[in-house]
């Protein structure tokens, strides 16, 4: 499908603003779910883009910067996929396909943000010598700049998928055999994996693998939803510090051997 | 001392709103100093009135600076704190400044990456991703509003803390309410993850392990049931009587793995990219090898 100028417009403003996001990290433009929906609700295709979002979330829940680290980059996996869903005109069938492009597209845009956070050394120079002639202003202009340009590391390359315009990106999605999208989705569901991964070995440690475990086969209850699993955590998350202090303040004097059952036989 | 100065308020506020842009000039040689200068502009136009103390102060706030974005909230209180003092005629040097802004980035980091990228978003993220999966439109809003709430919060509550608390706080912060929380995030966080990849991972294995032909009255003969509706409801009837629809009993590995515990293969899967990462393997490597590995089984008739 093709869109008007208005729309044209909303969606470079909504790329712009994906890209601050991805280094900003604030209000979370960036991630796929808000980015996705925005560009489906600016262009009039709220629902299958509503879709991408959330799968490509899934995804993407394990990504972020961490120290001097980037991670693949959200803000333009997201935007570029859904602006070529939108004009593949496909529809929810077009979401496997779109996210079959979004991977490479992330890793395309970890260059981009090298490339733009190598240009900010120069602008932070810019700024010492601001600050030599006390000029406040300058040094605000530099900073307002610095973040333009990250904006523009997303609306530049959303921009040329729309200049491109439908028609190739229609004949690139409908030329995909259907082995292709299906093993996709296939491979799709298995990525997440990737995701969780990293972030279990960020966190996991001896003393909180139980807690994984009875995650996990309590998800097997198919009706407890994820607000009561996040109730039943956090619970679960103050017993554990509540009790680990009683034991703490309990075992301060005593003879600490471990073995309470041990301990109770004794004071018989 | 009539006339000491004060930041008033609304510099806070203003400090505030542009913490939220530390991170606009990240570079490779001093990582958030621009954005820190910034976030600090109001405070030195407030305290310091001529051209050269405010061109010290900028320079000094342009020193290296790197921390979690959310939690440098707490050491620009602390630092708004000790330039109230020093502009106060205080003498607080600047490489006292340097020292706590450095001093505290650091164990503030360790606090900030697990709790917020690590705990809060992927639980807020999964929540939304599912209702959006779905088509509702509740899911990005929830994610958003809720997100949004907690960040601001955290960042207003603790700038303020830290201004307050002045170079004191990371005595505070050494405490055990630093430590409580990242440990309850840290187990909320491995519950909510072993949920998730019970729920989201999904691999689907399609071989057909057995298929057991079924002895004539453990299925519902289809020929022999009356027409119309009185078919239809004796159908139903068998079937909740127990009888089969089919004829011949399909079993499939994925059936036989499930009856262990549904969502075991999406475990061994997590185990698998939890090993290959600690062998340094790139997760950008191991992305496209899941896609590969996806339609190479599709085309086996694996998956």
């Amino acid at each position: 499908m093709d869109l008007n100028i208005i729309q044209i417009i909303l969606v470079f403003i909504v790329a712009f603003l994906a890209g601050m996001e991805g280094i900003l990290d604030e209000f979370q433009f960036h991630q796929p779910l808000v980015a996705c929906t925005l560009i489906g609700l600016v262009t009039g295709n709220l629902v299958p883009c509503l879709i991408l979002g959330g799968t490509l979330q899934l995804i993407a829940l394990g990504w972020a910067n961490i120290g001097a680290a980037v991670a693949p980059d959200a803000a333009l996996a997201s935007v570029a996929s859904a602006i070529i869903l939108v004009l593949s005109g496909q529809g929810k069938a077009g979401v496997a396909s779109a996210i079959a492009i979004a991977v490479p597209l992330a890793v395309a845009g970890l260059l981009l943000t090298i490339i733009v956070r190598t240009l900010a050394t120069a602008i932070v120079h810019f700024m010492d010598a601001a600050a030599q002639e006390g000029n406040i202003r300058k040094v605000e202009f530099w900073q307002i700049t610095a973040i333009c340009m990250q904006g523009l590391r997303i609306a530049i390359p959303a921009a040329l998928i729309l200049a491109i315009g439908a028609g190739p990106v229609r004949d690139l999605l409908s030329s995909m055999p259907l082995w292709l999208t299906d093993g996709l989705a296939i491979g799709g569901g298995m990525v997440v994996a990737v995701g969780y991964a990293m972030v279990i070995n960020m966190m996991a440690t001896r003393e909180v693998w139980p807690f994984f475990v009875i995650g996990f086969v309590l998800a097997c209850i198919s009706q407890i939803t994820l607000i009561g699993l996040g109730a039943i955590g956090i619970a679960l998350a103050l017993i554990y510090l509540a009790l680990s202090k009683q034991g703490g303040s309990g075992n301060g004097g005593n003879s600490n051997t471990g073995d309470p059952l041990g301990d109770i036989i004794d004071s018989y | 001392m009539a006339n000491e100065l004060r930041l008033s308020k609304k510099d806070r506020i203003s400090v505030w709103w542009r913490s939220t842009f530390l991170q606009g000039s990240w570079n490779y040689e001093r990582m958030q100093n621009g954005g820190w200068a910034y976030t600090m502009i109001p405070a030195i136009k407030r305290l310091y009135k001529t051209k050269e103390d405010r061109s010290a102060a900028l320079k000094r706030h342009l020193e290296f600076f790197n921390t979690h974005p959310y939690v440098a909230s707490p050491v620009i209180g602390v630092t708004l704190a000790l330039e109230e003092e020093r502009a106060n005629g205080a003498p607080v040097d600047d490489t006292a400044i340097q020292g706590v802004k450095v001093g505290m980035m650091g164990p503030l980091a360790g606090v900030g990456d697990p709790v917020f990228w690590f705990t809060v978003r992927p639980i807020l993220g999964a929540l939304g991703a599912s209702l959006a999966l779905t088509g509702n439109i509740l899911g990005p809003i929830i994610f958003f509003v809720l997100w949004n709430l907690i960040r601001m919060g955290f960042m207003w509550y603790t700038q303020e803390f830290g201004y307050k608390a002045g170079s004191k706080i990371t005595d505070d912060l050494s405490g055990g309410l630093l430590q409580d929380i990242t440990k309850g995030a840290s187990i909320l966080g491995m519950f909510i993850l072993g949920s998730l990849v019970n729920r989201w991972v999904s691999v689907k294995f399609t071989p057909v392990v057995s298929e057991v032909k079924l002895s004539k009255g453990a299925y519902i003969d289809w020929d022999k049931l009356p027409a119309g509706a009185q078919g239809i409801k004796e159908a139903l009837q068998q079937q909740a009587a127990g009888l089969s629809l089919e004829p011949v009993k399909v079993t499939t590995l994925q059936a036989n793995l499930d009856s262990l515990i549904p969502g075991l293969a999406g475990l061994l899967l997590t185990l698998l990219c939890m090993w290959l990462l600690k062998k340094k393997v790139s997760p950008i490597v191991m992305i496209l090898g899941l896609f590969v590995v996806g339609i190479v089984f599709h085309l086996i008739h694996l998956m």
